[in-house]
């Protein structure tokens, strides 16, 4: 699972109101390496919420992202680098995602997270 | 201009949509909020399910882009020349302007020419003896059979008779034309399911994964969405394309590790050398795991959604909803850490339901929906029966026929209208009638039923219906 999914993800159980962002366990990590894509990255951008995207890739090891971005600063090169590595390279093959209401966990198993809620929790 | 598109004589609701989906991908179709259509012309005295058909495009550019990624397009030609005698042929070509011609016959180049005979073998004798009809064409470059730069094209359709399965023809036509473009078939024995490492029972066939990607203008830069991915079939074909993909499913099969480490779905991508998706998910999508707010992220969401003929749909749920008044289960700590939470069936229509709503929540606008529908062939089955959404157009449908009882249709749907809270207001209410009234939803339009019913229980008393008449169709029609 990459950090682009996990920037989408949330725990929805029923009663949960702040299930945003998942805290993530890592267990084992891995990095592949993508083909970039500017235009995709610039138009993906404004769709993400950065400072988690932020914060999930420090609990994986990557702490070169600045702490805030804004659209400008997709022009610059060195940025987009590092932006493009945290949020398509960076890849969680075991772990867990935890709901940062409730403490559920979400196990990730083979890099696929099971969201699937359970028959009271829905 | 005017170009002569041939297709390949298969799939026939799917050739000009494709056509016209690649046109809009390369620029040449206008844009889908407007209704401009390409324009297309049938030759004279051919019937519409011909292979041959005469379509306005923009630039031979574009209609070579289009050719070139098609799967249905036989070719793409520019007509020098018709009629239906090689006299009126002939006449034909030398009307057509000189500089037209001209620069395609000089001595630098080098060109060949294919006979092709539509519905008939024509054996090298008369092909030798056609192209020799030909020499009043001023071709001052070299003949070359392996990798001429010019292709030439002498096609021929004759009336042929009508116990064929061929379209009915009412008389001969001969068309002389300079190859533009083609579809790269190669591509099908590549991808063919034959050879896929890891397969499930719904793997979608490779020709029709590529068709409903370019439905969808699968493309690099765009993220394309399957919420039903199983093992990945439709998402090989996007990532061919160039497409970032994601996929999702309820079924463990995603998840598990096929027949080894070595198969599974992220070992399909690595087959043909494509970039694996960027996450798959196990997740229902009656019960998305999406943030709140989170829209407008996909380009493309194509699927094939369970119709329950072959496989039933699964939603989460399970025991509480069957049983109604029964308490809640709830899964004691000690065994929540490898539950496997029990599941409902998810009818066809809360399924297609949940698809549009996801699909008009984080499609793009603009985004294309592409997904497969299936129909019972008894029922006359108009545009207004399909699947509709306030944010969607429909701009294709394309019947595949699957059996005497039932054929699916492939969906294409435009987002042309923002995701609104009015809408998933009305959205939350239907969910909720889902849930209480699941029984109810379960029994309509109960499919796998109508499919698989032995016949004589199906046949009214008359057994005069509309299908009894197709039993040996003199014509194929759409069964090609």
């Amino acid at each position: 699972m990459k950090l682009l999914t996990h920037n989408m993800l949330s725990s929805n159980i029923k009663g949960v109101t702040a299930g945003y962002p998942l805290l993530i366990e890592p267990q084992i990590t891995t990095t592949t390496e993508v083909p970039i894509n500017p235009n995709f990255l610039r138009h993906i951008f404004p769709k993400l919420d950065y400072s988690a995207l932020v914060a999930a890739a420090k609990t994986l090891g990557f702490s070169d992202l600045p702490e805030t971005a804004g659209v400008s600063d997709l022009e610059d090169e060195g940025f987009l680098k590092r932006f493009h590595h945290a949020l398509l390279e960076l890849k969680l093959e075991e772990g867990a995602l935890v709901c940062p209401e409730s403490g559920r966990r979400f196990m990730v198993s083979k890099g696929i997270p099971n969201m699937l809620l359970h028959e009271d929790e829905v | 201009m005017w170009y002569l598109c041939v297709f390949y004589h298969r799939l026939l609701d799917y050739r000009k949509p494709e056509v016209e989906a690649l046109a809009e991908l390369f620029g040449g179709g206008g844009s889908p909020s407007s209704h401009h259509r390409l324009r297309w012309k049938l030759p004279e005295h051919h019937h519409p399910d011909s292979p041959f058909h005469f379509v306005d495009l923009p630039s031979e550019h574009i209609a070579r882009s289009i050719a070139n990624r098609s799967i249905l397009v036989k070719g793409i030609y520019e007509v020098w020349g018709e009629g239906s005698s090689y006299e009126e042929l002939e006449e034909a070509i030398s009307c057509y302007p000189e500089e037209r011609k001209s620069p395609y016959l000089v001595a630098c180049t080098t060109f060949k020419v294919n006979i092709d005979s539509f519905g008939k073998a024509v054996s090298s004798g008369v092909q030798q003896e056609r192209i020799q009809r030909l020499t009043f064409i001023p071709f001052k470059g070299r003949v070359d059979l392996r990798n001429p730069q010019h292709k030439f094209w002498l096609m021929e359709t004759d009336d042929y008779g009508s116990n064929n399965g061929l379209p009915p023809m009412v008389q001969k036509t001969i068309f002389f034309g300079r190859e533009v473009g083609t579809a790269d078939r190669k591509l099908l024995p590549t991808y063919q399911l034959k050879s896929r490492k890891y397969l499930g029972p719904t793997a979608m066939d490779a020709e029709m994964a590529f068709l409903m990607a370019n439905q969808g203008l699968a493309d690099p830069g765009k993220l394309v969405y399957d919420p039903f991915v199983g093992t990945g079939s439709i998402l090989v074909a996007a990532a061919h394309f160039g497409a970032m993909t994601m996929g999702a499913d309820i079924d463990i099969r995603v998840v598990r590790d096929g027949r080894g480490p070595d198969c599974n779905v992220w070992s399909n991508f690595k087959q043909y050398g494509l970039p694996e998706p960027i996450s798959l998910i196990r997740a229902d999508n009656n019960l998305p795991p999406w943030r709140a707010g989170l829209q407008e992220v996909f380009d493309a969401i194509i699927c094939d959604p369970p119709y329950g003929v072959r496989a039933g749909g699964r939603k989460s749920g399970g025991r509480k909803l069957l049983k109604g008044a029964v308490e809640p289960y709830t899964v004691p700590d000690d065994k929540r850490a490898g539950h496997i939470p029990s599941t409902a069936p998810y009818s066809l229509v809360e399924c297609v339901h949940d698809l549009l709503e996801v699909a008009a929540k984080m499609l793009v606008m603009g985004g294309r929906l592409v997904f497969f529908y299936p129909v019972l062939r008894e029922d006359e089955v108009a545009e207004t029966d399909y699947p509709e959404h306030p944010c969607f157009r429909l701009v294709a449908s394309c019947e595949q026929i699957l059996s005497f009882r039932y054929s699916r249709v492939l969906l294409t749907m435009v987002k042309i209208a923002p995701y609104t809270e009015a809408i998933a207001e009305t959205a939350r209410k239907m969910h909720l009638d889902f849930k209480e009234n699941h029984l109810k939803w379960l029994e309509e339009g109960n499919l796998h039923s109508a499919v698989f019913t032995p016949i004589d229980l199906l046949s009214d008393s008359s057994g005069d219906s509309k299908l009894w008449k197709e039993l040996k169709p003199k014509y194929r029609g759409k069964y090609v």
